[in-house]
């Protein structure tokens, strides 16, 4: 495990619910992943951490099949995927949540709720339009917490704010028995009240039990839900960092010192 | 259960808007020439007339929808019209001729997907070729000469297809009427409908969605070159004559029926129903304004005037929605 400090060892019986080993994939000639390990575990929130460029998201879309690997395995519960896309990915239990991309705004809610997955009679393709709107209210009641007066089914996304799409998205991932949910920048360009509500759905999704990933970089937000952070510099992952093993501060301090040194500060480094 | 209807009444304002222009149009004409527009003749004519226009616009909706343009179909109709009336004074067979012309109209369109969807060309740039290369070869196969059609009058397909039915209403009407139905019924309660608002709304988060997003692309587009053939067929049916023209005029008018009936050009909003309507404007304004006294060169400048008109009252209402919404605040904490 080449550049790769972990500080907690793992002492899990059960394989982990992802495990990247060893994942090159280069574009061109510009290698955006440059051997990179990654794991998450069961009930498990992941903080990923890294600055533009890092290669957070190339690792995501390898993860999530959009893209693939030149080199390295994924291994989903122990097993390996094989010719991993975008299906598979989803079928195993692999949702993302985009900010920006995830809902057709012009539609509405439930139709959100439903894309791709839609209640159908049978191999009719007509939809099950009743029971898809009762669906969606008491999803977003019981699971995420909406609690808006007036909230309809039919209302189009366009008239929710940023938070509440987000949890829109979420929704629709714990509804459809997602493992392990990806929450690309969750928080970016959201007001402090809304970044709360984001915070707060992400904190359900280890209440059901899930594991997620939370890509970010503001530490701000991703240390109240996260249970341990990688940090990914320049296609490298340079440090698994356990919160119990580190305050806030020092989490900063780390992230400083790692865009300038492209290493943790030494004490967390050697372990 | 109030606030219901009051949200039901705020999303269908569009099309309650758009119905309102068609009665205003109406209410103008019959002001301007009450014997005219009461008497039944008049909507026997539109009957026979705007169905083939209808048609087109109803499939050129899901094209819109999907927020894609397809400039090409008017020489499609000529095209297929063409190979109807070939196959049929070759055969005599007219159901072979018919089965060979929507075949065509298929294969059409599937070639327009194939650059659009695959090879990835703006539907707007393979659709100008496109128009050009179907008229060109019209031209070509026909020499620019027309073909009868009078032998298919007393086929049972000329009946079903054109006929009048009990002597007063034209099939084709009724033709149009059931095509917009089932294009509704799609839109609203299939599954593809959903795939093709949401695609036309955001192509990538249908595609992470797990919606196929070639497939539902490349089935708008085939199915526009399948009605476009028919379309074609009803027109040379209607008149018993190919003419090489065949298609021509159609392209303004319908794609302006389509915009006139609310489908926004950006894609991921749009109802048959507007279409249906638009259609309707948009081809009886001509007969009315000449009816009305006008004079005929008046009729383009009429046209412009309503198709501006409307488009600036749905952008002006649409802004006014969202402003509403924001008001009183369906969703807030």
């Amino acid at each position: 495990m080449k550049n790769n400090a972990v500080i907690s060892p793992t002492s899990e019986v059960t394989p982990p619910l992802v495990k990247m080993e060893d994942i090159h994939k280069s574009f061109g000639g510009v290698t955006a992943l440059d051997g990179v390990d990654f794991e998450v575990g069961n009930n498990e929130t992941v903080g990923l951490i890294g600055d533009n460029g890092a290669g957070k998201s190339t690792l995501i879309k390898i993860l999530t099949g959009v893209a693939r690997q030149d080199e390295g395995k994924i291994f989903w519960k122990g097993k390996e995927l094989l010719k991993h896309n975008v299906e598979k990915s989803r079928n195993i239990g692999i949702e993302t949540v985009y900010q920006d991309r995830a809902l057709a705004e012009k539609q509405s809610i439930w139709k959100n709720l439903f894309l791709g997955r839609e209640k159908v009679y049978g191999r009719t393709g007509f939809l099950k339009i009743a029971e898809s709107k009762k669906d969606t209210i008491e999803m977003l009641k019981k699971m995420i917490g909406f609690t808006q007066k007036g909230l309809t089914a039919d209302l189009s996304v366009s008239g929710l704010s940023g938070g509440e799409k987000q949890g829109i998205a979420i929704a629709r991932a714990l509804y459809f028995d997602a493992e392990l949910i990806i929450l690309d920048e969750p928080t970016n360009n959201l007001s402090l009240s809304e970044t709360n509500k984001v915070i707060n759905f992400c904190k359900g999704i280890k209440e059901h039990g899930k594991s997620s990933i939370f890509i970010t970089h503001s530490i701000y937000h991703v240390y109240a839900v996260a249970d341990k952070f990688i940090i990914l510099d320049r296609g490298r992952v340079i440090g698994t960092i356990w919160k119990k093993d580190i305050m806030m501060d020092k989490l900063i301090e780390n992230l400083e010192y790692v865009a300038k040194h492209g290493k943790l500060i030494g004490s967390y480094a050697n372990v | 259960m109030l606030d219901k209807i009051k949200l039901k009444i705020t999303e269908s304002k569009l099309q309650i808007s758009i119905f309102c222009v068609l009665l205003l149009v109406f209410l103008a004409f019959t002001i301007a020439n009450p014997r005219t527009f009461l008497s039944y003749n008049i909507y026997y004519a539109f009957m026979s007339i705007i169905p083939f226009a209808a048609i087109l616009s109803i499939a050129l909706t899901p094209i819109i929808i999907l927020g894609d343009i397809d400039l090409s179909f008017p020489s499609v109709m000529g095209f297929c019209a063409w190979v109807f009336s070939a196959v049929f004074n070759q055969s005599g067979n007219i159901y072979l001729a018919l089965v060979c012309s929507l075949a065509t109209g298929l294969f059409i369109g599937f070639i327009n997907s194939i650059f659009i969807v695959r090879i990835g060309i703006p539907s707007l740039i393979v659709t100008i070729g496109m128009q050009y290369l179907w008229r060109g070869l019209v031209m070509i196969a026909c020499g620019g000469i027309g073909l009868s059609l009078v032998d298919t009058q007393g086929s049972v397909l000329y009946k079903v297809f054109v006929g009048r039915i009990g002597d007063v209403v034209p099939a084709q009407a009724v033709w149009a009427i059931v095509i917009a139905i089932i294009f509704a019924v799609i839109l609203n309660w299939h599954r593809f409908g959903t795939h093709l608002l949401s695609v036309g709304d955001n192509v990538v988060s249908s595609r992470m969605m797990g919606v196929n997003v070639e497939k539902v692309r490349t089935i708008a587009f085939m199915q526009m070159g399948f009605f476009a053939a028919f379309a074609g067929i009803l027109a040379t049916l209607e008149v018993l004559y190919f003419w090489p023209s065949t298609g021509e005029g159609y392209l303004m008018k319908s794609l302006a029926a389509v915009f006139i009936g609310g489908t926004s050009v950006f894609g991921g909003t749009g109802t048959i129903f507007g279409t249906f309507i638009g259609s309707i404007i948009m081809g009886s304004l001509e007969a009315g304004i000449v009816s009305s006294g006008i004079s005929g060169f008046w009729t383009k400048f009429i046209f412009g005037v309503v198709i501006v008109l409307s488009l600036t009252i749905y952008a002006l209402m649409g802004k006014k929605i969202s402003f509403r919404k924001k008001l009183f605040g369906f969703i807030k904490k």
